[in-house]
């Protein structure tokens, strides 16, 4: 069988050791040829996609499998189900719109930075694939861990802030943190597996039965990573910084993609190694769910810095996430997957405008805005297209996630979802407000003429080629996601039959009600 | 979730009696029903997508767009009217949309009498008013762009009533939020203009919090929540989780409908382009909540705590806004405010169950065509008189401005409901249907309807007579004008609808035509007569025409406004809304939000830099990590590498 996923993960690497190879003139085109290998990857994902049964049995197709470290357990095993699918469709549709909307990130001027530049988003891209397609848990980890190198370098090397060597490391000092915990939890899960040469494999460590201390201390092990990477209030705060001091490209790819493997490990591994840890955590991390969805929320509101309101607005959204994870219904489940394919277009579609407008201004400041809907229209009407994605308009994906978040959360837990509901009314408020400051009013009076005449140019040819992907994206998963949906309902079914669970039924079901189609 | 019945199944269903449950598939020209909200989304998309090339031609394709629509539903009106009263509810399938775990919805449209008679609304008047646009906005620089948004409000607005499900409704329902938001603030290069867009955003957003939550509950109690699944589980479900979903969903049409207390929105509304009022903020978005609840009358049926709610609402909103409006000396504000308090009407009128539910909708028809009048009638003088709005400004217009003031007079005679103008046949109804029923309501809630109709005859003839008789009070500059004909034509038409829509729905049976969807009801006695009740209402209003007639018509009217009562600058403050929410919500909000962003900043990040630094050990080599070198890095990995080794040898 041809291995779709190794193939797929290679190119990009392949792409980036092209790159660094390419000769340092500023006339060589490695922007072109980032974006190619970029593009490609996109192409063969696509290809791949299509050898996916969405009827399937087994819970992941496109396996490969091959000996690796066998003193260790540890197997190369990949596989996706549809969740890993969506989520590496995702991955590979943002690097190509993120390495366009990098293209002056580094100046041409500087061929050997911008040649490390792309090399880094491309190996990053590798490992967003790996991530995602390890189905051993040593695989995944070592994955895990090695995304903190490119994304460090990233944030640390080519931040546009003043305090990106700080961010960087904070960024890093937390995810290490995260990680060591989650490295005890994986040498403790092996040995409570039958072990062996391929002990590390999913499925051997899937349906076990231990003693509740052990997989409680094991669940707790793997969720802290997760809730850092993911992140959850109270371990939220290097989030910020790192998307501020970060290009706009680099948060998009940090946000949008790798906070997802934290929700993501969530479904994967803690539900579906620890059932039992699983319910009888729910009651706190619901709870922290909700003040995840609320506390980002005002918290963003009270941002004068965009790229940090926007930071915010995931930890807002993240709390969505967790929230439809851990409410066990396959309404909220699903929902919750589709958040994080949802969250992923939309805040790139947020920190990628917002970018486009700090590269014209010069300030990340809201206050050094106001009215610009003046000078730069069309840059207006995008801006405000990506907040009412993350505002969750209703014909938005966003909107249809965050519903069955809440509506799967409801079945069970009435409180909690009617309070986190309360967070749609303040994200209204964080993006309006910010949308209010920045665009509307008078032209901002260090601005001659409006629109054209201002000097200012409006969105170019490229930067519409960066924002019209992902708006295509808000409206075709709001109004026709069945194909989405379809694909990710029997993981997430799988994942909660793993851990035991099935749907509240209706207080009052339809009475002679025949088929539900 | 939809059952389309073949012939041989109808049968079968009939036969059963049950024929609440059966949906028949639409045919013919009902099929094509999804046209409706497609043509002006179309429209909407090619005038916002398509930039300056479409400058041009734009707005008539927006014209167009919005009048095919009418046309598609005159052809559905017709081949309704060729049904009989069992099978005029037609579904139209258009496909699977949200099929997620336990919750599958497929998205689909229902023709029925309601939906229709809101779509031939929506279309008539909305086609009218992009007309007058024309006139209106005839030299603004962003017109393209207000036909866009004009079409797209149109398109949601179609939506809203036209969805088979809840889901799919509150699509629409958000949808002519986004348009109302993006027209309050079409002109938000005045901050005012941006915060009022802002403040309808978040108010509505309230109400929305109200309308997910009953959807929810619906999905956690039905397990649907498709109307007809909705409708068919009713009977099983408790009282208490009814009463819930009732008030949920009336939390909803208060925000939407701009109901107490979600109500403080509509008035800052009017900073929007004055079309844009008559439309959204007049005849037909703002109505969506009357629709919302007379919609899901099984639920406020089955829920008689919720019903009593709404009426309640709609009492205490139609004697807010009444109050309110005899206060204001800003012409479109004051007809905001008669807006509210019109809703007022019909909210109380679809929460008196069957009885006032037709009434309710009636209503809104009627309001629909002599509000929307008058609104561009306003707007008219606005035109004329250099975009001035105070109305001691005005006066004596009827002179300079004879199509205009015709028109609108005959507004304000059909909301007056002087016979046999439009308002009269649906307003006198629904004070006849609030005087039924048992014990302290009827007396209550009638008494409240009847005065209520006195205040807006005084507050509506003030309105009438300050700006176009008694004596000029025109600024120097002013030299009002008539409209152009592009203007003028609408507003003719509109007043014909004022004058005779109500007399004509009567005589055409319209009340027994919306019967079989809002639920059939016997005959209820009101505790009065209804002649008397007709003669007391008349003598009422009579009453206030000739109290504002000796005020301001008879009497001259100052240019600034006299300090007036304690009750008249209590209404002048729209009775203190925005201090009570202020001080209630916006500044312990606002506290709340500091107190977070402070924690954040320093006791949570700073707990979480604490134990960073207590695992790098010491801060001091916390700083040396901070190097940026690979080589640091790279040792801390290594160090990691070591350790899983060790550890698994150890172990083993």
């Amino acid at each position: 069988m041809f291995p779709w996923l190794s193939v797929l993960a290679a190119i990009p690497l392949f792409g980036a050791i092209v790159v660094l190879l390419l000769p340092n003139r500023p006339t060589v085109p490695s922007k072109q040829v980032a974006l190619g290998f970029s593009l490609l990857t996109l192409v063969v994902a696509v290809a791949a996609a299509t050898r996916f049964d969405t009827t399937a049995l087994t819970q992941f197709q496109l396996v490969e499998r091959h000996t690796w470290i066998p003193q260790l357990g540890a197997t190369y095993a990949l596989g996706v189900d549809g969740m890993a699918l969506a989520l590496i469709l995702m991955s590979v549709i943002l690097t190509p719109v993120c390495l366009l909307a990098a293209w002056h990130d580094v100046p041409d001027e500087q061929p050997q930075r911008q040649q490390n530049y792309l090399a880094l988003i491309l190996v990053l891209e590798t490992f967003m694939i790996g991530v995602f397609a390890a189905t051993d848990v040593l695989l995944f980890y070592v994955i895990f861990e090695a995304m903190l190198i490119p994304v460090y370098f990233l944030i640390g090397s080519f931040g546009t802030g003043a305090r990106r060597q700080y961010a960087a490391t904070k960024f890093l000092l937390f995810s290490l943190l995260g990680g060591l915990v989650m490295l005890v939890a994986v040498i403790g899960v092996y040995f409570q597996g039958p072990g062996g040469a391929d002990g590390f494999l999913l499925d051997k460590l899937t349906g076990l039965t231990m003693d509740p201390t052990t997989e409680h201390l094991l669940f707790l092990g793997f969720f802290f990573a997760f809730a850092v990477k993911a992140p959850m209030f109270p371990v939220h705060t290097w989030l910020p910084d790192a998307a501020s001091e970060a290009t706009p490209a680099t948060a998009t790819l940090l946000v949008g993609v790798l906070d997802k493997v934290g929700t993501f490990g969530m479904i994967r591994f803690c539900l579906q190694m620890f059932p039992n840890a699983s319910q009888w955590a729910t009651p706190v991390i619901i709870v922290l769910a909700v003040v995840s969805v609320l506390y980002g929320a005002f918290v963003a509101i009270g941002q004068r810095d965009m790229m940090r309101l926007v930071a915010y607005t995931s930890v807002s959204h993240f709390g969505f996430i967790v929230l439809g994870i851990f409410a066990l219904t396959t309404t909220a489940g699903s929902g919750s997957v589709l958040y994080m394919i949802n969250h992923g277009f939309s805040t790139a579609a947020l920190f990628l405008v917002v970018g486009m407008l700090i590269r014209r201004r010069g300030s990340k400041d809201i206050d050094a805005y106001g009215g610009w809907q003046r000078v730069t229209p069309v840059l207006a009407g995008v801006f405000l297209v990506s907040g009412l994605s993350a505002l969750a308009l209703p014909g938005l994906g966003s909107f249809l996630s965050e519903f069955l978040v809440l509506a799967g959360t409801f079945q069970r837990y009435q409180v909690a979802a009617a309070v986190a509901t309360a967070g749609i009314i303040l994200a209204a408020l964080y993006v309006l407000w910010m949308y209010k400051r920045t665009m509307t009013g008078a032209r901002p009076e260090d601005v001659e003429g409006v629109g054209p005449s201002s000097g200012i140019l409006d969105l170019s040819l490229r930067e519409k080629l960066v924002v019209a992907p992902l708006i295509a994206a808000f409206l075709v998963l709001g109004f026709y996601p069945k194909p989405t949906l379809d694909a990710i309902n029997p993981a997430v079914k799988a994942t909660l039959s793993h851990v035991g669970v099935s749907d509240p039924a209706p207080t009052a079901p339809v009475a002679g009600e025949g088929s539900t189609k | 979730m939809i059952q389309l019945l073949t012939p041989a199944a109808l049968t079968a269903g009939l036969a059963s009696g049950d024929t609440d449950q059966i949906l028949h598939a639409a045919e013919g020209i009902s099929a094509y029903g999804w046209l409706l909200v497609a043509l002006p989304m179309l429209g909407a998309a090619v005038l916002l997508l398509g930039g300056r090339r479409t400058n041009s031609w734009g707005p008539l394709f927006a014209v167009a767009m919005s009048s095919g629509a009418f046309v598609v539903a005159l052809g559905i009106l017709v081949q309704m009217l060729g049904y009989d009263d069992a099978s005029r509810r037609r579904m139209v399938h258009l496909f699977s949309w949200v099929p997620a775990g336990q919750f599958q919805l497929d998205a689909g449209l229902q023709l029925d009498q309601l939906s229709l008679s809101f779509v031939l609304l929506v279309t008539f008047v909305g086609s009218l008013i992009h007309v007058y646009s024309l006139g209106y906005m005839e030299h603004d620089p962003d017109k393209r762009r207000f036909f866009g948004y004009l079409n797209l409000f149109v398109a949601a607005m179609l939506l809203l009533v036209l969805a088979d499900s809840y889901l799919l409704l509150y699509v629409g329902w958000e949808g002519v939020g986004l348009a109302s938001y993006l027209l309050i603030g079409f002109w938000n290069h005045n901050p005012a203009y941006a915060t009022a867009a802002n403040k309808a955003f978040v108010a509505n957003r309230v109400g929305d919090f109200g309308l997910g939550l009953a959807i929810m509950l619906m999905f956690a109690t039905f397990g649907r929540v498709d109307f007809a699944g909705v409708a068919g589980g009713v009977s099983g479900a408790s009282q208490g989780v009814l009463t819930a979903m009732g008030l949920f969903l009336l939390l909803g049409a208060c925000g939407k409908s701009a109901q107490f207390p979600l109500q403080s929105w509509l008035g800052d509304a009017m900073a929007g382009p004055t079309p844009v009022s008559a439309l959204i903020h007049a005849a037909t978005m703002v109505t969506a909540g009357v629709y919302l609840v007379v919609r899901s009358h099984w639920i406020f049926e089955a829920a008689p705590t919720a019903q009593l709610a709404v009426v309640i609402v709609g009492a205490i909103t139609l004697l807010f806004g009444a109050i309110v409006g005899c206060a204001k000396d800003d012409i479109k504000k004051a007809l905001a405010a008669s807006t509210m308090s019109q809703i007022g009407y019909m909210m109380l009128a679809a929460g008196l169950g069957p009885v006032g539910a037709v009434f309710a909708i009636f209503h809104l028809l009627t309001h629909g065509f002599f509000k929307a009048g008058m609104f561009l009638g306003a707007g008219s003088v606005m035109h004329g008189m250099d975009d001035q709005v105070d109305m001691r400004g005005f006066g004596a217009l009827n002179t300079a401005m004879k199509t205009t003031w015709v028109t609108f007079g005959l507004g304000w005679l059909a909301i007056l409901g002087i016979p046999p103008f439009s308002g009269f046949w649906s307003k006198d109804k629904i004070i006849e249907a609030a005087f039924v029923g048992e014990g302290w309501r009827p007396w209550v809630f009638g008494f409240v309807t009847m005065i209520g109709a006195g205040i807006t005859a005084f507050y509506m003839s003030r309105l009438f007579f300050m700006t176009f008789h008694g004596r000029k009070r025109w600024p120097k500059k002013a030299h009002p004008h008539e409209s152009p004909s592009l203007m003028t034509v609408p507003m003719i038409i509109l007043s014909v609808g004022s004058g005779l829509l109500g007399m004509a729905l009567t005589w055409l049976g319209f009340a027994g035509w919306l019967a079989p969807v809002v639920g059939e009801h016997e005959e209820g006695h009101p505790v009065l007569a209804p002649l008397t009740i007709t003669l007391l209402t008349l003598a009422i209003v009579l009453f206030g025409v000739w109290l504002a007639w000796s005020r301001y018509a008879a009497r001259s009217v100052p240019r600034t406004a006299p300090e007036g009562s304690l009750l008249t600058r209590a209404a002048r403050q729209d009775l203190y809304q925005d201090a009570v929410n202020e001080g209630a919500f916006m500044r312990p909000g606002i506290h709340v939000m500091r107190a977070l962003v402070f924690t954040d900043n320093q006791g949570v990040d700073g707990a979480a830099r604490g134990l960073a630094a207590l695992i790098g050990g010491a801060s001091s080599r916390l700083r040396r990590i901070q190097n940026g070198y690979a080589r640091s890095y790279a040792m801390t990995m290594l160090i990691g590498v070591v350790a899983i080794l060790g550890a698994v040898w150890v172990m083993q």
